[in-house]
């Protein structure tokens, strides 16, 4: 799976040449066979590193605090979001949903690496959620939305469907 | 830039390395692990930085990320991948290493579980050759490592000779100034030990629980799925000799004197629980929030030994007493004779054993209010100012807030009270009420001023953060109490009125303030002073001893500002020596089903009723400390009621404890037989002694519901124990296996009496029955909860058992849904209905006043009235004609009409109010 988010990640890039990728172990960690030194392991350090490839180095982030916060959401993407369980997963989505509340993306304004990451590996949560549910996490859900219409974001993961009208009253549990 | 930091948390240790390392100028406070700093996280996240454009780093290597590229030193792609294999790959072992060798005792285990990544760390280091991970200087990635690697790799008993290389590196940078002084801020030199506290509040690795959430948890503590524990040798051997000790009769509990008075050289604890309300009776949030919880832990606190008193009472002054006696034609003080009756017979159904149970109207709370007020005065804290304030000239008398109801002047809700709107949660005040009336009367007040005393709290500010800091930190405040406290002193101290145009209320003694009382809040938490002052002349020793006694107050969370910051301030102000308090527990809210208990609407259980159901007081109490909402907010519910008495009560802790007692009756004759312990045994011995000591660690930190979860691991432990051992079947072997069915018996049954034991706080009644049955004698209770606690033999062989019988019964599913029927999901109004003879009716069983009652159409009406309600607002924010938005409003109260038909209350009089003019 993190092989074709990589790939899905050098189209959206623009990148020329695809790379050569393996995988290591039980969990399947990305490699990537690096001509000009040893090879790179980890999703967030080949993520990060196609980036600057790309020469795209604003998606990591403009300001060095900016930085921080995207490099926080690419880990938090590797460390918390891929592999929780249902219960995690409720946590997660509505502590995002509260992060969410009051921006646009990821790390504020602009649109990052964070985001492609994020929208990557929340995509099986949202997936699993019924339309009422994706009301309760309303920013989360806004957010994915417009994470994946976005332009050369969504290549192997299929479109989900978000509706834009509330269908249940607010007060409802 | 503000870094957040608390003792004793392994990640921690890394950010302030880096801090130091990138020589950044940045703040950094010490907090409690509670603390919850990240306002989007559910669940309390340290370190946590607050970046100067007002962004949260919660996460530990972004933080040291950050402290790097701030002084100059970009992360390279090498340490990317460091940091990544850290967070991904090191970090879950480490927690669980962490947890094996800090909770468990289990050292030998925690380092295999690190076996992996310390091997990988090795090899790279060995085949990479350069004294740091990327190369020759030291970089964001070796301090992250090293720190997160420091507890373990620093602990003498987990020092191992493998992974040479990684000894060396670690060494090396562990060496560094940054790194051992960081060490030193974290651990305090104590190692291993250090983090106990703090991994105690981790979940438990891999064992699949919740962080947390924000959904009532109605799981419970015993569900939690758990690995077996792996028991030592030394435990089981320890464990054994404990056993073998017997019990010793000279621990006995003492019995309780009256008074009960501070004692020298002993622990004295003066516990409160919030005084209710006289003229309501008590729901079950009310019942779990604040007496019964005091109630388990002062019978826990007799249990260990300390000298406790335990103080309640009814707060009886104010409008709404006042209002009442109107309604029944009777005096104030009549009133308040009845309903403290009602509030005593309620707790003592529910055998809530106060020392003493007291009330606010009396010579003491006049005598004591008016001597603070007094030195209040003298000391200089008392303000005067002139107050606008509603008066009804109908009544003849000003309207408190509750008793003034008009439009809400932000949201044009058309029934705020005067003190905040149901609708949009605002705060009023109620001189802002659009079109206000009189709640009594429905005539329009008038705006009158009058001049009033206040409480200087801005002048008190300094002195009681002073005092805050040190409460906070030495003592077990609840998260949620800490957090209300900070965001009342955040948002900085107003002075606040002591005083109100009343009659019903301790008389303010001064001369210009003639014809004025004081307001409730100043008063109330006076009462606590009071009562023990009506209990025992000697009441000083206890409450102006700061230096000997130590204070708990409980109460739910709505409660805390007055305890915290009020309260505490007029005790401070009053210069006289006060004892304030050390510990304040406070519990979220228990919802009824999927709503809210509500006294003024009249849903939910309660305290009256709970007897009419027929089920045992022990089985109310049992649930409710089940489902206590500690840390988050839970809820009552009949069905989940029934299967916690049915799988917990009835299937696991009844099931055991007769099983153990019918061996003893069926196949030894009524007497404890003899026991040989095998290793078997006594691994059981060493399991039962880890609960009873996890028991008494949550406990002492007033985790009422976690440490119950320990009593039914207990009795889980036990089944199995029986399962395995089948004593039932060897019973009609040979010589060694009756021998075996003996040992499995006489173990069980010393297992059963522990369990009466620890289940003495939360089910008193039962807890005597079981001893009854065992006939056990009362002596055993606090022997094996002094210190930290010992598992030991109290029925020794050949101790003559008595008769055993069923402790529990099922609650079958019609029992339940009748009674999920006679109380409707939404329950009728009992005291608050038009009749004012209702409320005289109180004790009859709800059922005859919800004849007529129809929930599912309640229901339906009830989303009715929410979309009509909705559909007026709308119109009335569009500034819609008038003709339109009167024909909602009056379909509005014709549905509203209906729903109090369906729910078999009457409707609410006269709706159209002050829309009349």
């Amino acid at each position: 799976m993190a092989l074709r988010e990589l790939a899905s990640l050098e189209k959206y890039l623009g990148l020329k040449k695809p790379n050569k990728y393996s995988s290591r172990g039980d969990k399947k960690i990305p490699v990537l066979q690096n001509n000009n030194g040893p090879p790179l392991v980890g999703l967030v350090t080949i993520a990060r590193h196609l980036v600057k490839e790309a020469k795209q180095p604003e998606l990591l982030g403009e300001a060095a605090e900016d930085r921080a916060v995207v490099h926080q959401w690419l880990e938090y993407r590797v460390s918390k979001l891929d592999g929780c369980n249902k219960e995690e997963s409720r946590t997660i989505l509505k502590d995002l949903d509260l992060y969410l509340q009051d921006k646009v993306c990821m790390a504020g304004n602009h649109f990052t690496l964070a985001d492609v990451l994020m929208y990557n590996g929340i995509h099986p949560l949202i997936m699993d959620l019924t339309f009422q549910e994706k009301e309760r996490y309303m920013n989360v859900t806004r957010w994915f939305d417009h994470i994946q219409h976005r332009a050369g974001i969504r290549h192997h993961l299929p479109p989900v469907v978000v509706l834009r009208n509330r269908i249940y009253s607010a007060k409802h549990p | 830039m503000k870094l957040f930091i608390s003792e004793g948390n392994p990640h921690c240790l890394k950010v302030l390395a880096a801090l130091e390392e990138a020589g950044v100028q940045c703040d950094v406070q010490f907090v409690n692990h509670e603390e919850n700093l990240v306002p989007f996280l559910s669940r309390p996240s340290l370190p946590a930085l607050l970046l100067p454009n007002g962004q949260h780093l919660f996460s530990p290597n972004a933080i040291c990320r950050y402290m790097f590229e701030v002084s100059g030193q970009e992360c390279s792609e090498a340490c990317d991948q460091w940091l990544e294999w850290e967070a991904t790959d090191l970090q879950p072992a480490l927690l669980q290493a962490l947890h094996m060798a800090v909770l468990q005792g289990k050292e030998l285990e925690a380092t295999k579980v690190l076996a992996g990544p310390l091997s990988y760390l090795d090899q790279s280091l060995t085949k990479a050759n350069t004294p740091y991970l990327t190369g020759d200087v030291v970089s964001v990635a070796d301090l992250v490592v090293c720190a997160a690697l420091h507890p373990i790799l620093s602990a003498p008993s987990l020092a191992s000779g493998d992974h040479k290389s990684v000894r060396l590196w670690f060494d090396r940078v562990a060496a560094s100034q940054s790194c051992v002084s960081a060490s030193h801020k974290v651990l305090q030199g104590k190692g291993l030990q250090a983090m106990k506290s703090f991994m105690q509040r981790q979940p438990a690795p891999q064992s699949g629980q919740s962080r947390g959430g924000t959904h009532p948890c109605n799981s419970g503590p015993a569900e939690d799925e758990e690995r077996e524990r792996a028991v030592s040798e030394e435990e089981m051997e320890a464990a054994a000799l404990t056993w073998n000790k017997g019990f010793n009769a000279s621990a006995a509990a003492t019995e309780r004197l009256h008074p009960i008075l501070p004692q020298e050289g002993k622990r004295n604890i003066l516990l409160t629980s919030a005084l209710p309300y006289v003229n309501n009776v008590p729901h079950l949030g009310n019942i779990i929030g604040c007496v019964l919880s005091a109630d388990v832990f002062s019978r826990y606190s007799r249990l260990r030994g300390w000298n406790s008193l335990f103080v309640c009472g009814t707060d009886e002054y104010g409008t709404a007493t006042e209002n009442k006696a109107r309604e029944e034609g009777l005096t104030p003080q009549q009133i308040c004779d009845k309903y403290h009756a009602i509030h005593a017979s309620i707790y003592e159904w529910f055998q809530i054993d106060f020392d003493f149970f007291g009330r606010t109207t009396t010579e003491k709370q006049t005598e004591i209010a008016q001597n603070i007020f007094w030195r209040l005065h003298e000391n200089g804290f008392l303000l005067e100012d002139v107050v606008e304030q509603l008066r009804c000239e109908q009544c003849q008398r000003f309207l408190a807030d509750r008793f003034v109801e008009g439009i809400c002047p932000h949201c044009n809700y058309p029934d705020a009270r005067g003190d905040q709107c149901d609708k949009c949660g605002r705060l009023i005040n109620a001189v802002e009420l659009k079109a206000p009336h009189c709640k009594v009367c429905r005539q329009t007040p008038v705006i009158r001023s009058s001049k009033h005393l206040f409480l200087d709290l801005p002048k008190l500010e300094g002195q009681l953060e002073q005092w805050l800091n040190k409460s906070t930190s030495s003592g077990d405040w609840t998260a949620n109490a800490k957090q209300i406290t900070r965001s009342w002193l955040r948002d900085g101290l107003k002075p606040r009125c002591i005083t109100r145009d009343l009659r019903w209320g301790t008389p303010v003694p001064h001369p210009d303030f003639q014809e004025k009382v004081f307001y409730v809040w100043f008063d109330a938490p006076i009462g606590y002073v009071s009562i023990t002052a009506n209990y025992t002349d000697k009441w000083e020793q206890w409450w102006k001893n700061p230096g000997q006694v130590e204070m708990y107050n409980f109460m739910a969370k709505d409660n805390v500002p007055f305890h915290s910051v009020v309260f505490p301030c007029s005790l401070l102000g009053a210069q006289d020596n006060y004892t304030l308090v050390n510990h304040l527990i406070a519990t979220e809210y228990l919802n009824y089903e999927d709503t809210k208990f509500s006294k003024s609407r009249g849903i939910g259980v309660f305290g009256d009723m709970a007897k009419d159901t027929g089920i045992p007081s022990d089985v109310w109490r049992f649930y409710l400390l089940y489902v206590r909402p500690e840390g988050q907010d839970s809820a009552f519910s009949w069905a989940d009621m029934a299967l916690k008495n049915n799988s917990e009560l009835l299937n696991n802790l009844g099931n055991f404890i007769n099983r153990a007692g019918m061996f003893v009756s069926k196949f030894f004759d009524g007497c404890v037989p003899a026991m040989e312990l095998l290793q078997e045994d006594k691994k059981l011995l060493a399991l039962v002694g880890w609960e009873l000591q996890q028991y008494i660690q949550l406990m002492d930190k007033v985790k009422i519901r976690d440490a119950l979860k320990h009593i039914l691991n207990i009795s889980r432990h036990g089944n199995q124990y029986i399962q395995v051992n089948e004593p039932w079947k060897k019973i009609k072997g040979g010589d060694a296996e009756r021998q075996r069915a003996g040992t499995v018996t006489g173990v069980s049954i010393n297992v059963a009496c522990l369990l009466s034991v620890m289940l003495l706080p939360y089910m008193p009644a039962m807890s005597q029955i079981i001893r009854d049955q065992l006939n056990a004698p009362y002596s055993c209770v606090s022997a094996m909860l002094h210190g930290s606690g010992a598992f030991t033999r109290v029925l020794d062989p050949g101790h003559r058992i008595g008769t055993v019988s069923p402790l529990f019964q099922k609650l079958e599913v019609e029992q339940i849904e009748a009674l999920k029927k006679r109380f409707g999901g939404q329950q009728t109004a009992t005291q608050n209905a038009a009749n004012p003879q209702s409320a005289a009716t109180l004790p009859t069983p709800a059922i005859e006043v919800n004849a007529g009652a129809d929930p599912e159409k309640a229901r339906q009406l009830t989303q009715a009235v929410a979309e009509q309600g909705e559909k007026v607002r709308a119109l009335k924010a569009q500034k819609a004609d008038k003709a339109t938005i009167m024909a909602e409003v009056s379909k509005l109260l014709e549905l509203k009409k209906q729903l109090a038909l369906a729910e078999g209350t009457s409707p609410e009089p006269t709706p159209v109010k002050g829309k009349k003019k």
